[in-house]
């Protein structure tokens, strides 16, 4: 006789609200892979993207050799710990076709979508179809936060607008360990009647709510589309709220949670925001809750205490040093900003999971809007990966791509989470091989 | 025709060629020298676009859900953000749809309204007419009747029969698994509040008797466009009453219902949802300003400067019908102690036990250099960067947000060392760092454009305080607008006034609004007679509102695919 979760709960409570010890089964296991820790099995792999705005200084990053014997410049330098778990790419062309660059805009939609959308519809942003694959079965498809304010990210699926984000890191913690929130680890599961009911409620309605696909224009079916399917992320959430989670072993999830900075471009509101984020990130891939994540590093605000100039506007207006070669305002923000990446892998690292860390199985993908952004460069631009996602991907060298565009980057980070896609972009950004350094 | 033709050389005293000829040419006179006042009164050029549907804004949510259920309902939390397209939150609500992390919120508020309606008694008994039967099972009696009731206004349309029949058992199995009949019904209405035919303003279109082969939209779809167009809200009872009762398809009724929308108090909340999204308000969720540089300006200040623009606009315009150009340069406004401070003036002390009233009427002096709303902190401080001004900001601001004029964006690979440098020991002010920086000729076409408006406002520092220096020098705020030239901030708003940019790009504005979309070149003469009603009635934006709200073309849809024809010929007869 073949026994679920589901049924098991089915049989004992019958729906109503009891609270339950419960022995840990095999048969209990999902078959999404979240509970596998607990048998010693490799954990699924996760995927991060992590937007950089601004770039990097020309002739201050990129290593002399290729290969995996290369030496990080002075940018990269707070890297070389984790050189092994990196791939650096350089050389990366964000191609135009004509189209004016609309700054801080062109490379990022380059870079996610693949290429520069025409008109108000696109595609889905790599994240997306990434979480299509891997982030099914989770709480949340993908968790979206800023480091440094704003309302939208980078992340979005086809023909929809971009995603909201989290600025603040105690919302994201009720978000995540709210009410809603299941311990896998807890010895009582307590089945929650108030989403059995809602559960019923939203079933029940369902056809009433699909009517209006049959009055709207075509452009609108495509939105309506993203509104139901985000309704099914929904269902899910209460789904899980009916049976109990497979255990995990190195969840362990905060019960308190400090206070953030007021959301803002604010260097230390920054890095407190950024570093909050980085611990509760690592909790929720330790609590099975998501497995793709996006993190937005926009720079528009960003500025010192009490100064009068942003990052942004110091990349424009601030003089080249004569004696060092470079602006010296500018480029203390981009040390500044690889600093708190670094810090932000270190948390993951430090977060121990199985034998490991969440590191383990995660795959970062750094990622930025210009080669130099003090002239606008869409050409030469800082690309990296970090970790190998439990082993899909090669890491540890420094791979050039002269003059090939970017999104071969993306193409590459695709095709090794299992997105079935042979090209990617559009135009001359259109990638027709990936990184095959890269791939397993 | 032919009559008319043969008889012509007769009138003109000619006959044969030499008459038709003749004639011809007085016809082409005529037509020439009538010229003007027949384009005045040329057919509307107008091919209507496909009806799309609305995703509510947050104002629109939480002023429906306030005329629905009362303004005690808190709605605490956010919900999605909206996407600015051509210039509007409105327009950008039909290409926006409820992403994954959204559903969340919508589904937040959803539970915490029906919760409060329902659980909380002081509101029950107020908002459910009626008493069940059984408290702690389900009343399909009772629940249909309130869900009958509020699925009308938040759906602005009846619901079927057996859609409300849905609501009812799914009301009644959620009351048997929680045991609690007001806690079922709860979930109903939380599933209603969450649901598409709430958060999407749908369109249903409907054959268009008056014009072969065309499309309208349906009676409560008008009754959805008008309400939001002029209330920002959904339809009250009456006109969905109007609407059932096909009063809307009457331009004599229709100019009735129009007439009644503008007497009610409720137009001020339109005319200031469309001010909100016209001037960018919801950008000073994102504004920050440094504490140390600016003590003064903090979230408070920010609120007070908004509401300070939107109570002068609505005063001047509304109350006063006023001439809309005049919000440049009037000089009366609303300030409180706190803007007071900012603008460094004394607020009269008439308020209770000698102490300061709220909100206090001012006018600035005449030679004072503050005039319009160019000079309010709403504009100047918003249109800054965190820590310092930004003369490019502020042109950029005016020539896009109130101009209608599309600054293009810089070219890649521009050289911009030579900019701004705050510390620069040649370059002291801002206006010396731009015209060094327009030395780069690919960067001065654009900044000619936007430099010496914002210059002219540089005595209004990030803050929108009042300063003459700036490191030192003196400010130099002469500049031109479009070949008018001038020496200060009340020279470039009487300059802003008369150009006619100004009017125009209100009307294009406003229809965009009303409409939910940018209107097309196949709509521009709609636009032009709009332009030419709005000059007639001495520029009042109540007047163009009225005049929009009652034309025929605003509730035209284009013929849905022949898919959706057939899918909506199925659910008609459903």
């Amino acid at each position: 006789m073949k026994t679920t979760r589901r049924g098991f709960l089915r049989g004992t409570f019958n729906g109503s609200a009891v609270c339950i010890g419960l022995p840990f089964l095999d048969c209990f296991l999902n078959e999404s892979g979240t509970a596998l820790a607990a048998t010693g099995q490799a954990l699924p792999s996760v995927f991060g993207n992590w937007f950089q705005y601004l770039g990097l200084n020309p002739g201050r990053w990129v290593p002399e050799r290729v290969g995996d014997r290369y030496e990080n410049k002075i940018e990269l330098a707070m890297f070389d710990p984790w050189k092994p778990r990196i791939n650096l790419i350089s050389g990366g062309y964000y191609h135009l076709d004509g189209r004016p660059v609309e700054t801080h805009r062109t490379g990022v939609q380059i870079a996610t979508l693949g290429g520069i959308p025409t008109g108000r519809e696109s595609g889905a942003s790599l994240d997306s179809d990434i979480a299509d694959v891997i982030g099914r079965s989770t709480r949340f498809q993908t968790l979206d936060v800023t480091g440094t304010g704003g309302r939208f990210g980078i992340s979005k699926r086809a023909g929809a607008a971009y995603k909201p984000v989290e600025a603040s890191p105690s919302a994201l913690y009720r978000r995540i360990f709210g009410p809603e929130f299941r311990d896998p680890n807890a010895e009582e599961f307590v089945p929650s009647t108030k989403a059995l009911a809602k559960s019923s409620v939203l079933s029940q309605v369902a056809e009433q709510r699909r009517a209006v696909m049959r009055v709207v224009g075509a452009s609108d079916r495509a939105r309506l589309d993203e509104y139901f399917t985000s309704v099914r992320q929904l269902e899910q959430q209460l789904a899980m709220q009916l049976e109990p989670p497979a255990p995990l072993p190195a969840c362990a999830p905060p019960p308190t949670f400090a206070e953030g900075a007021e959301p803002g471009g604010e260097v230390s509101a920054v890095e407190r925001n950024v570093d909050l984020f980085g611990s509760l990130l690592a909790h929720a891939l330790t609590c099975g809750q998501t497995r793709v994540f996006n993190v937005t590093m926009n720079t528009q605000g960003c500025r010192k205490a009490g100064s009068t100039q942003t990052w942004h506007g110091y990349t424009h207006e601030e003089p080249i040093d004569d004696a060092l070669g470079y602006q010296p305002e500018t480029t203390w923000f981009i040390m500044w900003a690889n600093r708190l990446f670094a810090r932000f892998i270190d948390k993951l690292a430090n977060t121990p999971e199985g034998a490991g860390s969440v590191l383990d199985r995660t795959l970062i993908l750094w990622q930025t809007d210009h080669g130099y952004a003090r002239t606008h460069t869409m050409e030469n631009v800082t690309t990296m990966t970090v970790g190998n996602a439990g082993g899909l991907f090669r890491t540890g060298r420094h791979i050039a791509i002269a003059g090939d565009p970017v999104t071969r980057v993306g193409l590459t980070v695709q095709q090794g989470f299992g997105v079935r896609v042979s090209e990617w972009g559009s135009l001359s950004n259109r990638a027709t091989r990936p990184i095959t350094d890269m791939l397993i | 025709m032919n009559k008319f033709a043969a008889l012509l050389p007769r009138l003109s005293g000619l006959s044969g060629k030499r008459g038709a000829v003749a004639l011809l040419a007085v016809l082409a006179v005529l037509a020439i020298w009538f010229w003007p006042k027949t384009e005045n009164n040329a057919a509307r050029v107008f091919v209507p676009q496909e009806a799309k549907a609305l995703r509510l804004t947050p104002e629109q949510y939480k002023l429906v859900i306030a005329d629905v259920f009362g303004p005690q309902i808190d709605l605490g939390g956010r919900l999605e953000p909206g996407m600015r397209v051509g210039g509007l939150l409105t327009v950008g609500a039909s290409s926006v749809s409820v992403t994954a992390a959204g559903i969340e919120q919508y589904d937040a508020m959803a539970d915490a309204i029906a919760e409060q309606v329902l659980l909380k008694e002081s509101n029950r008994q107020v908002l459910l007419p009626c008493t069940p039967q059984l408290v702690g099972g389900p009343d399909d009696e009772c629940a249909r009747m309130f869900l009958s009731k509020v699925g009308e206004r938040l759906f602005r349309r009846p619901l079927e029969a057996q859609d409300l029949q849905a609501y009812v058992q799914a009301a009644a199995s959620a009351a048997e698994t929680l045991g609690d009949f007001h806690a079922g019904l709860a979930m109903s209405l939380s599933a209603m509040l969450s649901s598409p035919q709430f958060l999407f303003r749908i369109p249903v279109v409907e054959e268009d008797p008056a014009r072969r082969g065309g499309y309208r939209l349906d009676g409560y779809s008008r009754a959805s466009r008008l309400s939001f167009f002029l209330w920002n809200s959904a339809p009250d009872g009456e006109l969905l009453r109007a609407a059932g009762a096909g009063e809307l398809d009457s331009p004599r009724r229709l100019a009735a219902q129009v007439e009644r929308m503008m007497a009610s108090p409720r137009l001020e909340e339109g005319m200031r949802a469309f001010f909100n999204d016209m001037l960018h308000f919801d950008a000073f969720e994102g504004l920050s300003k440094d504490p140390t540089l600016f003590p003064k300006f903090s979230r408070r200040e920010m609120a007070d400067s908004q509401e300070q623009t939107l109570r002068t606009l609505i005063e001047l315009l509304l109350h006063e019908r006023g001439d809309y150009r005049d919000v440049f340069t009037t000089k009366r406004t609303f300030l409180t102690p706190s803007l007071a401070a900012i603008y460094r003036v004394p607020l009269p002390h008439d308020g209770p036990n000698g102490g300061v009233e709220e909100w206090v009427e001012y006018e600035f002096a005449e030679d004072d250099p503050r005039a319009g709303i160019l000079s309010h902190a709403s504009f100047t401080a918003l249109h800054s960067p965190p820590g310092r001004t930004s003369p490019t900001d502020r042109g950029k601001a005016l020539r896009e947000i109130l101009m209608c004029q599309k600054v293009p964006a810089p070219p890649p690979d521009v050289e911009f060392t030579v900019v701004q440098n705050v510390d620069h020991e040649l370059h002291r002010t801002v206006r010396q760092r731009l015209i060094a920086h327009s030395t780069v000729p690919s960067c001065a076409g654009c900044h000619a454009i936007m430099d010496p408006m914002g210059l002219a406002l540089e005595n209004f520092d990030g803050s929108g305080e009042f300063r003459r220096v700036e490191n030192g020098e003196a400010i130099d705020t002469t500049g031109d607008l479009d070949g008018v030239e001038f020496s200060d901030p009340l020279g470039l708003a009487a300059a802003v006034r008369d150009n006619p940019a100004i009017p125009s790009c209100l009307v294009k504005r406003m229809t965009a609004y009303a409409f939910g979309q940018e209107l097309t070149q196949q709509q521009r003469g709609y636009l032009r007679q709009m332009r030419i009603e709005f000059r007639e009635r001495a520029f009042q934006v109540p007047e163009l509102m009225r005049a929009i709200a009652t034309s025929a073309e605003f509730f035209q849809a284009a013929p849905p695919a022949r898919l959706d024809v057939e899918a909506m010929t199925a659910a008609t007869a459903r």
